[in-house]
Order: structure tokens, then sequence, then C-alpha cells
């Protein structure tokens, strides 16, 4: 049968120059001559009807002339064709390319060559069409109103820091910030004028030199209102530009300051929780680029904002009645070591800057180190009792004064009699603590408290620590007042992590600023007591609220434990009589302890209402009651009706036969 | 004005000459001075020149004697090309060897000559050069089988690699090793051979890429960024970032201060963030235009050492162009790569103009031109007789 071959029509190559195809070397289709005329005629009318009411449509639409709308029908019909066109040029490459790659040509080298060079038109075509691509790819993607990039320095984005039940308490806010391009100023005078209209409170000086030094770029106001930004943007100036960068924000301010530390005007951390940020990796990103507008996962901090308002807000209220010269207080959870509040007054304004060489920058609890006094003792009566050499039943004669050469220990409230332990406790008498520090020996003494961690430096996530200010020559005399809590001084978070041993179960568990789970401190735990110990530790300090010093410490229904400690300040060399650093630690609830709160006042004034003493069961105790009272709902921890007494609490831990044979 | 009727030299080549190619060289150098413009500044006051436009007006200044030297290329006949190449293949291969022994190091390689206040890089000169004597001995080869041009272009492949590789400067021995893969490739390279050598490349790239750390580096930081600095590509990428579609407009770059080489290797990502992707697809197109226009112009060519030739000079170019602007895109790693005509560079500039004059020398419309090569040659047949003795 003839058939006559079907040409799809010579689209117009030889304008774009690509090379001529040769239609005799194209696959021929065999088709009927009537099929062809009517696919053709069917197809050709499809399209044109198609075109017709895209192109009525578009007319009506965009309201176009029929002139514009004919002209964008003919592009887009160019267009196709160019399509249909590059698409056969590549069919026939490809026909070429395997014909050339199997020697399939190879009688004419000419063929060869030619064939060959086809092959690297295509590579070419396929090269530019990816460049084509990735470049229509990288504009698709393109930001070009986004971070303005190219200046000295962009504040970096910061990862929010939320509190462990998870409410912000740091977040980034974007913020725009002016710069000048003084190079391209053309009337820097003019500029400085406008300028002033809007930002009146513009260093006149400083802003001159800087539109006036030439350079390609300087910084004139970081952070300004998007008012202020609207007000400029109008004046039309150029050479003024505007950077959105980002502004840390600080929604509870002052409350936690010396936790959350502080970032400067490029959004850096300079102390605080900011500062281990960004040791802890922010930085390199940041060197990376990889910080300007990437979401990062917020760090979730042990803390607890409600307790903390409620901390701050007790020791406020306590430090302006006792006229102290600062209050601190910290809560912490005994089983983890998290800590649940910290709190250092007088604080600032994390929002604000300000200089940090002000008094209210220091963090006295990690930063500063206290002769602890009395709450010291504690760490003395763990070290006897866990010696297993002194007993519930020991005693020790406190008659007269320790005597040291020249030095003698007196009593605060001197008994003048043979103390058994629990007495020696109660009655905080520092003869006998001493007496029985010393009859376990100096060695064992300094021994225990490196094992307590209060020799060496404490570091916790909070970049500002201390080293504990320990004697170079360490003799009887010094584990004599060290038994009693002077001549040693530590900070006061490093006593804490102490104090948490000896009440829950004898686990020496660094303190976290940031959230952990009761697992993951069993792994970071050393077992530095005996649990036993823990339980008899335990009973003194309950026992104490019931019978002894912290008696005003007591809340209802809590079974709160604790340990007051007065110390004398250093003046001039000398320990000064009137100048009290107080302190008390509570623990609750006593059987089976949870939370730890710790309160310092530091020179509190004695009231009439105390009977002009200023020692700590007269400030710090009360004080640390109120908060007991007020964040233990809060922490979970419910008031109950029928509770133990210490004696009960000793029995229950198996240790009461030995008490009873006291 | 001038009549085809007209068989003056001038007449002639205006009418044999291939215009539009012409016409689309010197739009692209008018293209380079305005990004010139844009992109030099910033480097001029980086390096603390205190005339901003130092570099345009260095660049407009080289462009002067380069279309000279295009337009008189393109004058000359294929075998009076082939004399000059010869010439300038000796000396620049002999200034080539100097550099290794006078030339100042520059971040660890020595390529560059200093003559007379201008610094002369001579493999940018002997590249065209070498093409084109590499053409003519494939050319030979096919024409003479007796005469052993195959391996001579062996050897002469031998002759520009050894001192490109104790410079050392991958990028410019790649491509000339590409080039002269492609001649080899279009001279009817059985495949089998084409397997080894690709084999022998690749063999080459990883013996490379195992001894020597630069380029080590370099691909170890394209396929991934994470191990070394990538600022430069990355600052590139960013342009093209800022810059989307339609750019931020003439003198509005940002990037282009902070982008190192801005206005020789980067300067498409320069175009991009002032001028928008819609220049770099111009560029691009121009750029396609021009190699493939040159390429079926040769696949219509009846000379085979012409062919070649005009082959060859078209790869260079084409070549150079692309790497250099998927460099920019990041599609491959880092190469020292200059984009041709765009790109600042005094004497690369002149070399270029040298090796796209050839290219138009070549691609003229020579009617005959086949027959008249067989003629003034010996026959071609293998036949005993017709040889002379």
């Amino acid at each position: 049968m003839n058939l006559p071959s079907f040409n799809l029509p010579r689209l117009s190559l030889q304008t774009l120059s690509l090379p001529k195809i040769d239609t005799s070397r194209l696959p021929r289709i065999p088709v009927p001559r009537f099929v062809a005329v009517a696919a053709g005629f069917v197809g050709r009318l499809v399209g044109r009807l198609v075109m017709a009411v895209i192109s009525a449509i578009v007319e009506v639409y965009l309201g176009l002339t029929h002139r514009v709308a004919r002209i964008i029908y003919g592009l887009i019909m160019g267009v196709i064709r160019l399509a249909v066109g590059l698409v056969r040029f590549a069919f026939a490459f490809a026909r070429g390319l395997v014909r050339a790659l199997f020697g399939l040509d190879r009688a004419d080298p000419e063929t060869v060559t030619r064939a060959r060079l086809k092959l690297i038109v295509l590579a070419f075509s396929l090269i530019f069409i990816a460049i084509g691509g990735r470049l229509a790819l990288l504009a698709t993607f393109a930001d070009p109103n986004g971070e303005r990039a190219g200046g000295s320095a962009i504040s970096s984005a910061r990862p929010d820091i939320v509190d462990r039940n998870g409410d912000t308490v740091a977040i980034d806010v974007k913020s725009p910030s002016l710069f000048a391009e003084p190079r391209r100023l053309i009337d820097p005078d003019e500029a400085l004028e406008g300028l002033l209209k809007v930002l009146p409170d513009l260093d006149v000086a400083e802003a001159r030199t800087r539109l006036n030094s030439g350079k390609g770029f300087a910084w004139l106001k970081r952070e300004i209102t998007p008012a202020q930004q609207r007000a400029i943007y109008r004046l039309g100036l150029p050479g003024i530009g505007f950077v959105r960068e980002n502004r840390r924000v600080y929604p509870d301010g002052p409350t936690l300051s010396h936790v959350l530390g502080a970032v400067n005007v490029d959004n850096q951390g300079i102390a605080g929780i900011e500062k281990y940020i960004d040791g802890s990796g922010l930085a390199e990103l940041h060197l990376a680029g990889l910080t300007t507008d990437r979401q990062q996962e917020p760090l979730q901090l042990a803390m607890d904002v409600r307790v903390q308002n409620a901390v701050r807000d007790e020791l406020a209220k306590a430090r302006e009645k006792f006229k102290a010269k600062a209050a601190m207080g910290v809560v912490a959870d005994v089983r983890t070591g998290e800590i649940i509040s910290l709190v250092s007054l007088p604080d600032f304004d994390p929002n604000v800057g300000g200089n940090p060489k002000d008094d209210a920058y220091l963090n006295r609890l990690t930063t500063g180190v206290f002769e602890m006094g009395s709450t010291f003792k504690a760490l003395s009566f763990a070290m006897a009792l866990d010696s297993g050499k002194i007993g519930l039943n020991s005693s020790f004669d406190a008659r007269g004064a320790l005597s040291f050469g020249r030095f003698a220990i007196h009593d605060y409230h001197a008994e003048n009699r043979v103390l058994t332990v629990p007495e020696i406790f109660l009655v905080s008498s520092n003869i006998g603590t001493a007496k029985m520090v010393l009859s376990l020996g100096v060695e064992a003494h300094k021994t225990f408290l490196r094992k307590m961690g209060q020799l060496d430096r404490l570091r916790t996530e909070l970049p500002e620590s201390s080293e504990p200010i320990v004697p170079k020559r360490w003799g009887e005399l010094n584990s004599a007042t060290i038994a009693f809590g002077h001549g040693l001084s530590v900070a006061p978070l490093q006593a804490v992590m102490a104090v948490n041993a000896l009440v829950n179960g004898g686990k020496l568990i660094p303190p976290t600023f940031l959230k952990r789970t009761p697992a993951e401190a069993d792994v970071l735990a050393k077992q530095v007591l005996k649990p036993e110990t823990s339980d008899k530790m335990r009973y003194l300090f309950r026992l104490n609220a019931e019978a002894g010093s912290a008696r005003k410490a007591e809340v209802p229904g809590y079974l709160v434990g604790g340990k007051t400690g007065t110390a004398e300040k250093v003046v001039n060399g000398r320990y000064a009589k009137n100048k009290l650093l107080t302190s008390f630690t509570a623990v609750f609830p006593m059987d089976k302890p949870q939370y730890l709160v710790l309160v310092m006042l530091d020179e509190p004034q004695p009231l009439p209402e105390t009977h002009g003493y200023a020692t700590s069961g007269w400030n710090a105790a009360p004080t640390a009651a109120k908060i007991v009272e007020r964040v233990a709902p809060m922490l979970g921890v419910m008031p109950r009706q029928t509770l133990p007494t210490a004696d009960q609490m000793l029995r229950g831990a198996g240790l009461g036969d030995k008490l009873a044979a006291r | 004005m001038m009549s085809r009727a007209d068989r003056t030299v001038l007449s002639e080549w205006w009418w044999t000459v291939d215009r539009l190619l012409l016409g689309s060289l010197f739009v692209l150098m008018m293209i380079g001075i305005v990004l010139c413009l844009a992109a030099s500044p910033p480097i001029a006051a980086r390096l603390g020149i205190p005339d901003p436009f130092h570099f345009v007006q260095r660049q407009v200044l080289f462009l002067v004697p380069a279309t000279g030297v295009l337009l008189l290329t393109s004058f000359l006949s294929p075998r009076t090309i082939r004399r000059v190449c010869m010439v300038i293949f000796l000396l620049f291969w002999v200034l080539l060897f100097a550099t290794l022994a006078v030339g100042p190091e520059v971040k660890g390689a020595r390529r560059w000559l200093m003559i007379a206040g201008i610094t002369l890089q001579p493999s940018e000169f002997l590249k065209p050069a070498f093409v084109v004597l590499a053409a003519w001995l494939f050319s030979e080869s096919s024409k003479r089988p007796e005469m052993p041009a195959q391996l001579l272009a062996m050897g002469l492949l031998g002759a520009v690699v050894l001192p490109l590789v104790l410079q050392p400067d991958f990028g410019q021995t790649m491509l000339v090793c590409l080039v002269w893969g492609a001649l080899f490739f279009l001279a009817g390279l059985r495949w089998i051979w084409m397997v080894g050598l690709i084999g022998f490349g690749l063999g080459g790239a990883v013996l490379a890429y195992n001894v020597v750390p630069h380029v080590r580096k370099r691909i170890d930081r394209f396929l991934d960024p994470a191990t070394g600095d990538t600022y430069q590509i990355d600052t590139a990428l960013q342009s093209f970032e800022h810059g989307g579609w339609f750019g931020q407009g003439p003198g509005e770059g940002t990037v282009k201060r902070i982008l190192p080489d801005g206005h020789t290797d980067f300067i498409f990502a320069v175009a991009a963030e002032e001028f928008g992707v819609i220049l770099c697809l111009i560029l691009l197109s121009l750029f396609a235009f021009i190699i493939i226009r040159s390429l079926t112009r040769a696949l219509d060519e009846q000379d085979p050492f012409a062919r070649f030739a005009a082959t060859g000079l078209a790869l260079l170019f084409g070549l150079q162009a692309s790497i250099n602007m998927m460099v920019n895109v990041h599609l491959m790693p880092a190469k020292g790569m200059t984009l041709p005509f765009i790109s600042y560079g005094g004497s690369s500039l002149i070399s270029l103009a040298f090796g796209m004059g050839m290219l138009l020398a070549f691609s003229r419309r020579r009617p005959g031109a086949a027959a008249l090569a067989s003629l003034s040659e010996p026959p071609a047949v293998p036949d005993a007789a017709a040889r002379p003795a």
C-alpha cells in the first residue's frame, strides 16, 4: 500500500541558528492520507479554539486590547514552537549520539565527526539548560527584601528560653536599626538635621562624625521603633537605611535576671544562661552565618517563674523589713539538683543595659563566696555521723571555752554542760561541733569537705562562678572554726549542693539550671554518704524545727526541717559582732525531702519585734517559712493533717532503737 | 555601504565574516564594562585604590587593543593563523616555563609574569595557539594517515600540561585536556579509546584529589560545605538570593562588598545581585548563542582543519564560560576561571580577543575552501603512486 508520509510542519529553527534538521533522517510514520488531513484539521481547530477562549478570557479579565492579546498569543505560540523544535532537535541528536557511539557510521570519518560535533552541541545545550534551571531556582527562592547582608555586624537570632513549665522567659523580637552609608550621602548636615527631627535623643557630635566619616557603612542607632523608621523613611534621605535586627526581650524583666544574664547590642550573650547558649555552639553557628533567621529549639530551664516570683517577692519584703544590704534565695529540687528558683537582690533588668560593675549585676549565690556560719555545722554533723565513730547518743563536753593558744571559741547561747549530739545541733553549739570534728582529725575533715565539693570551684551552666577561699595552711584551729562555718568561704550554691546530699539519701548531684529528669540525675549522682546518715540528718533537721533554733521556720502541714546560720562578717580583718550574714536552710517535707529553700540576708538589722536580735532565727527563718508556705502548693507539695514527729521518722527508718537507748 | 561586487579585502571580509557572532561579542564586551562598573568599585575600595573606577578604566583601556586584535585576527587566512599560532605557541611556551623560574608566587602558585608593569599569564595566550595546533594535527591525521599526527598531538598535550601541573594550575590543565580530548573525539577516536581516556582522566582526577591538598580541599568543600571555608561560594549564593529575578538595581548591591574576587571569578553573582537573574539568563543565552552558533558553523565547514580549529576555539571559550557560571551557581567546586569578556583582566582580554578573532576567521564563509585545501595539499588517497617520492 502506498502510504503518504506525514511530516510535521517545518519549524523556524533557522532563526535560532540551530543546525538544520535533516528531515529525511527523521523516522517516517506511515499514516493514511485522510487520517493525516483530518487529524491535522481537528488538531489545528482545537488549538485555535482553546487559544481563542483563553485569549478572550485574558482580554476580558486583564482588560487588554485585542492587539496586545494578539502579541501575547503570538509569543506563547512562538514559545510552544520553540519547545517542540527543541524536543525534535534533541531527538535527532540522541539518534546521532547512539549512532556515533556505536560506530554505526564508521565508514565515513566526515560523518563521524559531524555526529560527534552534534553530540558536543547537545552536551553544551544540557549544561546551559542546567545553569539556566539553577538560576531560575535561585531566583524563585530568592528573598530580595530579606536580611540585608554585607553590614559589619548583624545581630544573631537566639533560641527562646522557657521555664520548666514552658513559659517564655526570653524571646527574640525583630526591630529595625538605622545605619548610614556616609560615602553615598549627598549632604551629611541635611541628613543629620532630618534625623534629629525624628530622633531628638541622637548624640549629635557622634552622629556628625559618623556621617562625615566617608566610610562605606556606619551605625547610627540600633533598635528604633517602627514609627521612627517610617518617619525617617519618609525623609527620603539617600544613603540612610535600615536593617532588621533581632533584639532580645525578657518579658519578666528583672525577675530572672541573674540566671538569664544579658546580651549585648549585637545579641550575643555576655552573662548568665545567655552566655552559656553562645558557648554551647551558637557562636559557631553565628560565624557560619546560619543564625540569621533560622528557628532554633527553645532552651528549657529548670526554673519555675511562679516560684521565682514568690521567692523574689518574699525576699524583697524581708530585705525591706530588716533593712538588709542584700537578700538571696534558692529553691532547689533535692532529688535532681535542679535549681527551681534563684534570686539575688539587688538585681537588674536585662532589657535595659547598665554598668556591669554595678552591685546589682553581682550574682551573690554563684559568684559571691561567704562564710556560711552555722549552716555549715550540718556538714560537720553529717561527717561525724557518717564516720560510724559518733552516733546520735554520743556526747561532748561544751563547758567553758575551747582555746587554741590566744584564740578561744565561745558559744553564742552557752549551755556550759555536756551535750549530746542532737543537743549540740539544737542549741547550735560551736564548741560541741568543733570538738566533734576534731575528734575525727583534720585530714578526715579535709577529705570529707573535698568529697562534698566544698573545696573546689563549682561550675554550673552559669559562666559566673568563684573559687572557694580555702585556708592555705589548715591546722586544728582551722578545722575547729570551719566545723561551725567560719574560715572557709564557699558560694552559697555550693553549700546547697552539699545540704541536698545530706537529706536526699546521701547523693551528691551537681546543681543545674536546665531541666533534668530523675534518671539523668541518677547518672550524675555520686553516693557520698550512707543512706542511714541521711536519715539521721533529716531527724536532726526536723528536730531543730520542732524544738531547736528553727522553730520560727515551722509551717504547719509541711514537715519543714532546717538549720539556722549566723555568720559574723569580717570587717578590717576582724569579725564584727554587729555585721551579720544570716542564713536559713529549710527542707520539706522532712520524711521524704523534695525541696530545699535557702534564704540569706546580708546585714539584717534588729527590730523591736525581734527583741533586738538580728540572728538567723529571727529573720532568715521566718522568711524561709513564708517562702515554703507560698511555693509548696506551686510545687505540688500538699499540706498534710497527720505528720510523724522527728522521733517517729527516725523509728520509721529503723534507727529508733538506738535513739531509745539514748 | 559595501557592495558585494567590491573585491577589496575589507568588503570581502564584511560579506564572509559571521556578523551575528561578531555583534554578540561586542555586546558581551559592553555588558562586561557595565558589570565592571558595578563590581569593581568595592574591590578598589578594599585594595585602597583612591579611584573607585580604576578597574573600569583599565578594562576600557584594554578593550581598545583587544578589539584591534579581534578584528585583525579575523582577517587572517587559516594558513596564516596556523603559522602565527606556531610562533605564539613557542613564545608563550618558553614564557610558561619562565613563570616557574622567575614568576612571583601568588597563593601558592606561579602563574604570572610581570612584564613592563603588566601582569601576564602566559597560559592564557598559550591556550588558543595550542588548540589551533592540536586541531591542525588532528586534521592532518585524517588527511594523511602516514604522518604520526596523533602521536604528535599527544606530545603537544604533554608539553603544555607539564608546566601547567608544575605551576600548579589545575583549572587550566583541566580546560586544555578537555578541549584536546574533544578534538581527539571529533577526529574519529574509537570509543574503546574514549573509555580509556575518560578512565585516564578520572584516574588523574582521583590522583590529584589524593595527592594535592589544594584540589582535595576544593572538592571536599563542594561536596560537603561543612568541611571547610565556603565563605566565597556562600556569599555568591547570597548574592543570587538577594538579587532575585529583577535585582536590587544598579549600585544597590550590598553582598558585592564582601564577595571576594567579585570583579573577576564571581562577577556573575554580582550581576545577579544588581541586575537580577534576568540579566544572568540573558548573559547565559548570549554565551549559549555564541557557542552553539560557532559549533554549527563548524558543522557546516568543509575544510577539516578549519572545522577542528573552530570547534576547539569555541569549546575553549564555551567551557571556560560554563565552568565559571557553574561555579557561581554552585554546580561545581570553586575554580579559578574567569567569565570571558565579562570578568576584569587585561591580558586575558587580549588573549580572548585573539582566540575569538581566530574563531571568526575560521568561521568565515569560504566557498570551495575544502576543494582548495585538498588541491593545495598532496592527495589524501592512500595511493603509493600519487605520493611524492
